[in-house]
C-alpha cells in the first residue's frame, strides 16, 4: 500500500548552496532525491522510510560534464541519457557509455542519475563496475566544503556508504588514461532493457610482449557491493597467455568474492558465469 | 505537509494545480486534470504505461513527484491528435493493428513519438530499444514494431 502523499515533505531549494545549507541545518533529516527511479519505487510500494525529501533534480551545478586534459568531471545529477550523449564519455570511457546504454529503459535513463545510482549502492547497478576499473574519484560536497575520495572506498556494506549526514555527491572524476587499454564489459541478465543484472563484469587490460602489463577488473551483482577484483588482477599481472592462466584466474576470482544468492540468481551460477566472463575478457585481451 | 501550487504546461495549456509535492505526476494528470489517457500499469517504472514527455524527454510519470514538474512542458497522449485528425503515429498503430486491450497503447505511442523525434529512421534494433521499457501483455510486439516502422515510413 502506498502511503498518502500528505505524509511526505518534498522541497526544491533550487540551487546547490541552498540544498547544502538545508542539509547542514538539519543533518540526517532530509533525504536527497534526484530522478526518483529508486526512491519513487519505494514510495509507490509504501516502503520509503524517509518522510522529508529534498529535490536535486534539475540543479544546474550537478548537471554538467566538464572535460579537461587532466580529467572528466561528471556532475552527479547527469542522467544516463546525458552519459550516452557525451562524446568524451563515448570515446574515453566506453565501459561507462555501454553500461549507461543498458541501464533500465529509455524513460529510466532520462531520469536516473549516476550520483543517485552510486548513493543507492545496489550491488547490481550497471555502471558501478566501470567506475571501479576506471578508478573514479568522488567529489563530496557539504556546506563545510568539498572533499575528494576514491570511489572504491565509498561503499562500506550493503547499501552503506561513506557519505556524512550533510553531504551529497557533487561529481564523479575520471582520468582519461585508459584509451590504449583493451576494454571489456558484459551484463548477464534475463533481458536487455529493464532487467537487473545477474552479473556484470568490467575489465581493462594492456598486453605488451605477450604479457599482461596492466589489468583492472570489477564485478557487479556478485557480492553485497560492486567489487574490484584485486587478487585476480595480481594473479594475471605479468603473465603470458596459457590454459593454466585461465584456470588460475578463475580460482583466484572464486577465492576472493563472496557471492550472493538472491531472487535473480544463485551463488553457484554467479561464480560459474563470472569465470566464463573472465575467460572471455582474457581471450579478447590476447586476441 | 500541506498542499502547494505547482504550475506546468500540459499539451500546450498552462495549468496551476494545488497538490502535495510528493503526489505522482501520473495521479495529478489523471485525477486533477482528468487526462486519463495516461495509464497506470506497474507503478514502479517497469511497464511504461504511464509514459509522457516531460520537456521533450520520455519519462515514467509514476516516478515523477509533481514538484519536479514545476515549470515543465508536458505532452500526454491527449495532445497528439490535432484538428486534422490522429497523429501519424496513432494512424500507424491503427493501420498495423498495434493495439489489443489498449492499456499499454498510450505509452507505446508516446515512446514511439519520442523515438522518432530523436531517430526519424530507426532500425529494428533501435525500435526495440526505444520501446524496451514498454510492456504489452496481449499482442506480442510484432505489430507494435510494425506500426513504429510504418510511422517512420520505413516498413517493408
Amino acid at each position: 500500500m502506498r502511503a498518502h502523499p500528505s505524509e511526505y515533505e518534498l522541497v526544491a531549494p533550487g540551487s546547490l548552496p541552498a540544498v547544502l545549507e538545508l542539509l547542514a541545518r538539519e543533518p540526517g533529516s532530509w533525504m536527497p532525491i534526484a530522478g526518483g527511479t529508486e526512491l519513487m519505487v519505494q514510495y509507490g510500494a509504501g516502503k520509503l522510510g524517509a518522510r522529508k525529501l529534498v529535490s536535486l533534480w534539475g540543479l544546474p551545478e550537478l548537471r554538467s560534464i566538464e572535460s579537461s586534459e587532466q580529467e572528466l568531471l561528471i556532475g552527479a545529477g547527469c542522467t544516463y541519457t546525458d552519459l550516452r550523449n557525451d562524446p568524451v564519455v563515448a570515446q574515453q570511457f566506453p565501459l561507462l557509455a555501454r553500461a549507461a546504454s543498458w541501464t533500465g529503459s529509455i524513460a529510466n535513463q532520462n531520469r536516473g542519475t549516476l550520483g543517485g545510482n552510486i548513493v543507492n549502492g545496489s550491488p547490481a547497478a550497471d555502471s558501478l563496475p566501470a567506475l571501479l576499473v576506471y578508478e573514479a574519484d568522488l567529489l563530496l560536497a557539504s556546506a563545510r566544503g568539498t572533499r575528494r575520495i576514491p570511489y572504491v572506498e565509498f561503499h562500506t556494506g550493503y547499501k552503506q556508504n561513506n557519505l556524512a549526514a550533510d553531504e551529497i555527491i557533487r561529481a564523479i572524476a575520471l582520468q582519461p588514461r585508459f584509451a590504449a587499454y583493451h576494454s571489456y564489459t558484459r551484463k548477464v541478465g534475463t533481458r536487455n532493457a529493464q532487467a537487473i543484472a545477474k552479473l556484470c563484469l568490467a575489465g581493462l587490460g594492456k598486453v605488451s610482449g605477450n604479457r599482461i602489463k596492466d589489468v583492472r577488473l570489477a564485478i557487479g551483482s556478485m557480492a553485497v557491493t560492486p567489487v574490484r577484483l584485486r587478487r585476480t588482477e595480481e594473479t594475471l599481472l605479468g603473465r603470458p597467455w596459457s590454459a593454466a592462466l585461465i584456470s588460475e584466474a578463475r580460482q583466484a576470482l572464486e577465492a576472493e568474492v563472496a557471492p550472493i544468492d538472491d531472487v535473480r540468481s544463485t551463488a553457484l551460477y554467479r561464480l560459474h558465469v563470472a569465470g566464463n566472463l573472465l575467460h572471455e575478457f582474457l581471450e579478447g585481451l590476447f586476441a | 505537509m500541506s498542499k502547494r501550487e505547482v504550475s506546468f504546461t500540459v499539451n500546450g495549456a498552462a495549468h496551476t494545480v494545488s497538490v502535495y509535492p510528493m503526489e505522482r505526476l501520473l495521479d495529478v494528470l489523471r485525477c486533477e486534470l482528468r487526462l486519463t489517457g495516461t495509464k497506470e500499469g506497474c507503478g514502479e517504472g517497469e511497464c511504461g504505461s504511464c509514459s509522457v514527455l516531460m520537456n521533450g524527454e520520455l519519462v515514467n510519470s509514476c516516478l515523477v513527484p509533481v514538484l519536479q514538474a514545476e515549470g515543465a512542458t508536458i505532452a500526454t497522449i491527449e495532445g497528439l491528435a490535432g484538428e486534422s485528425g490522429l497523429h501519424p503515429v496513432q494512424q500507424a498503430f491503427l493501420k498495423c493493428g498495434g493495439a489489443q486491450c489498449g492499456i499499454c497503447t498510450p505509452g507505446m505511442v508516446m515512446a514511439t513519438v519520442h523515438l522518432l523525434g530523436h531517430t526519424p529512421a530507426p532500425t529494428m534494433e533501435q525500435v526495440r530499444e526505444g520501446l524496451g521499457g514498454n510492456l504489452c501483455r496481449c499482442t506480442g510486439y510484432t505489430r507494435i514494431f510494425d506500426a513504429v516502422l510504418e510511422a517512420a515510413g520505413s516498413r517493408k
